[in-house]
């Protein structure tokens, strides 16, 4: 109560604090176990048993046979089709993404179309799956809007060659449709660190807009363009359920060649190449991800 | 003249039109679609009433008991962040600072290891669960907890870096409160918003959920839809536009949620 009796108190406190703390050092360590165990049962076992099981047999012998197995023709395709999907939309994506986040410079970060599109981009960003693929086969099938109205308008048919949108090459636009949003969500932050007083300083010292952008704004965002478009890549790569709702016969993308192996019903013991192929996907991830998290620390440098 | 990198105003009103109209158009062709008659290309309302006849709760059973599940789901996915993860960031805030970079390698991981991978390890551990727990639709939940980590870690993690949470208990706990104490009447008020957009996050992410539970045979909101969309596609249509839109306004409030912290 009196401002005389505070000083005794934190003095006691002070007095009692080394052993008080190792006590309760103790209890607190308790207190992360249930995160702990949580993590370690749902992350940590589910995670090392998918990864490997492909160096076992279905006895539980060891074997490199199913990770040999990632050679095999159909698989090596598989791979080189996730990269291609994954590279195409990961650079248009970003292209496509910045273009977006430059338009919206200088808009209050707080005005309303500034919110509408930060708020619309996280929820198409998290659009996938099936949902995604009714709204393309609604737009672009062969009842589709567009295609419709291109052929009875135009006179385009835009399936003259065969329905590619259940194909791998369908996989381009629809994989796009949340590959803009999520750039536009994490290259936003990188363009809005571009700080004024930089283009002051080039205009005092005489250069144009042409030189403010090649010398200064584009080696500033280079590290953080490259990092979200590695985290783009990375997204593709590991979606599934898009090309899931999609694609409902073969196994054209590594995400599809793990459905195959873990629910087919004609071949046994395809679980363990399931493991494999999960291991392979992982390796290709974790380089991906070592890679953004990379670029992201040159990033930070300029967001202080 | 602008000397910055701001765009002129009609390349902005030009990049952001087009943009925009490109993305609206799939989903004014679901809304068309939810409009059409069969193949012949007329329109009516009749898939839309279908719904508030009598018969719809029947038809649909499958449906609006997987959109259950999908609740039930969304709604344990929160609890799991509320009990489990909330409690240890707090912890890991005021005592243990230096296990901070752990956690948030910890809770980045799932982004790194994506689903279709995780569910071939969820397979056998989902076979001891199920004789432990039984085969209740719930216990997916366990693996979306995971799956949403990384969302609700970030939500989480910035109201933390944003509230002196450390001088607050400090002070609560001079003025003599008991940790509970300190938890529910300064802590958590504090990371209200934190929290509040973490359990957005987590039931949009929930609801849109595919891969674990289509691998793992579990009928959900995702799942469902495609089951349906096999025989009825514009009911399934229209229930992904209804999805869509509750993710929308759940997104939507977690901007707002920020924007009022930052008027304050």
């Amino acid at each position: 109560m009196t401002v005389a009796s505070a000083p005794v108190v934190t003095d006691g406190d002070a007095e009692a604090l080394p052993r008080r703390h190792r006590i309760r050092g103790a209890a607190t360590y308790l207190g992360l176990t249930p995160f702990a165990v949580y993590v370690l049962l749902f992350l940590a076992i589910p995670t090392t048993l998918a990864v490997g099981t492909g160096f076992f047999t279905e006895d539980g012998a060891l074997t490199l046979d199913n990770v040999t197995g990632l050679f095999a023709p159909n698989v090596l395709s598989a791979f080189g089709a996730s990269f291609f999907i994954s590279a195409v939309t990961a650079v248009l994506g970003a292209v496509i993404g910045a273009l977006v986040c430059y338009a919206l410079l200088g808009l209050r970060p707080d005005g309303a179309v500034r919110s509408f599109i930060d708020s619309a981009s996280s929820v198409l960003a998290q659009f996938g799956g099936v949902m995604l693929a009714f709204a393309f086969i609604a737009l672009m099938g062969g009842q589709g809007l567009l295609t419709l109205f291109l052929k009875d308008t135009l006179g385009i048919d835009i399936y003259a060659d065969g329905n590619w949108l259940y194909q791998v090459p369908g996989l381009l636009p629809v994989y796009l449709y949340f590959q803009v949003p999520l750039m536009v969500i994490t290259f936003m932050p990188a363009l809005q660190g571009l700080k004024l007083t930089w283009a002051e300083a080039n205009a005092t010292l005489g250069g144009t807009r042409l030189t403010y952008w090649t010398r200064i704004a584009i080696p500033v965002l280079a590290p953080s363009f490259l990092g979200s478009l590695l985290l783009l890549f990375a997204n593709a790569f590991s979606s599934y359920a898009t090309a899931a709702a999609l694609i409902s016969q073969g196994a054209q993308i590594v995400p599809l060649q793990i459905r195959a192996a873990l629910v087919s019903e004609t071949v046994l013991g395809r679980e363990n190449m399931a493991g494999a192929l999960a291991l392979g996907m992982v390796v290709v991830m974790v380089v991906v991800m070592w890679g953004y998290s990379v670029l992201q620390t040159r990033t930070s440098r300029w967001q202080r | 003249m602008n000397v910055g990198a701001e765009p002129g105003k009609v390349t902005r009103v030009v990049i952001l039109a087009v943009v925009g109209l490109v993305f609206a158009l799939p989903i004014l062709a679901m809304v068309e679609f939810t409009f059409r008659a069969g193949l012949s290309g007329d329109h009516t309302l009749d898939h839309w009433t279908g719904l508030f006849t009598e018969d719809a709760a029947r038809t649909y059973r499958g449906l609006f008991q997987a959109i259950g599940n999908s609740f039930v789901l969304a709604a344990v996915t929160v609890g799991i962040v509320v009990v489990i993860l909330l409690p240890t960031m707090i912890l890991v805030h005021l005592q243990f600072p230096r296990l901070r970079r752990v956690l948030e390698f910890i809770c980045i991981i799932p982004i790194t290891v994506p689903a279709i991978v995780l569910v071939v390890g969820l397979a056998p551990v989902y076979a001891i669960v199920v004789k432990v727990l039984g085969g209740a639709t719930w216990t997916l939940a366990f693996a979306y907890g995971i799956t949403v980590l990384p969302y609700a870690y970030r939500a989480i993690q910035s109201n933390l870096d944003a509230v002196d949470l450390r001088t607050l208990s400090e002070a609560a706990r001079t003025l003599s409160a008991g940790w509970l104490r300190v938890l529910w009447f300064v802590l958590l008020p504090n990371l209200r918003r934190g929290v509040l957009a973490a359990a957005f996050i987590s039931v949009a992410v929930v609801l849109g959920e595919f891969t674990i539970a289509s691998i793992l045979n579990r009928r959900n909101l995702q799942t469902a839809l495609l089951q349906v969309s096999q025989s009825d596609p514009w009911v399934a249509t229209i229930f992904a536009l209804l999805a869509l839109l509750l993710a929308f306004v759940l997104l939507l409030s977690i901007g707002r949620l920020g924007r009022d912290r930052k008027n304050q």
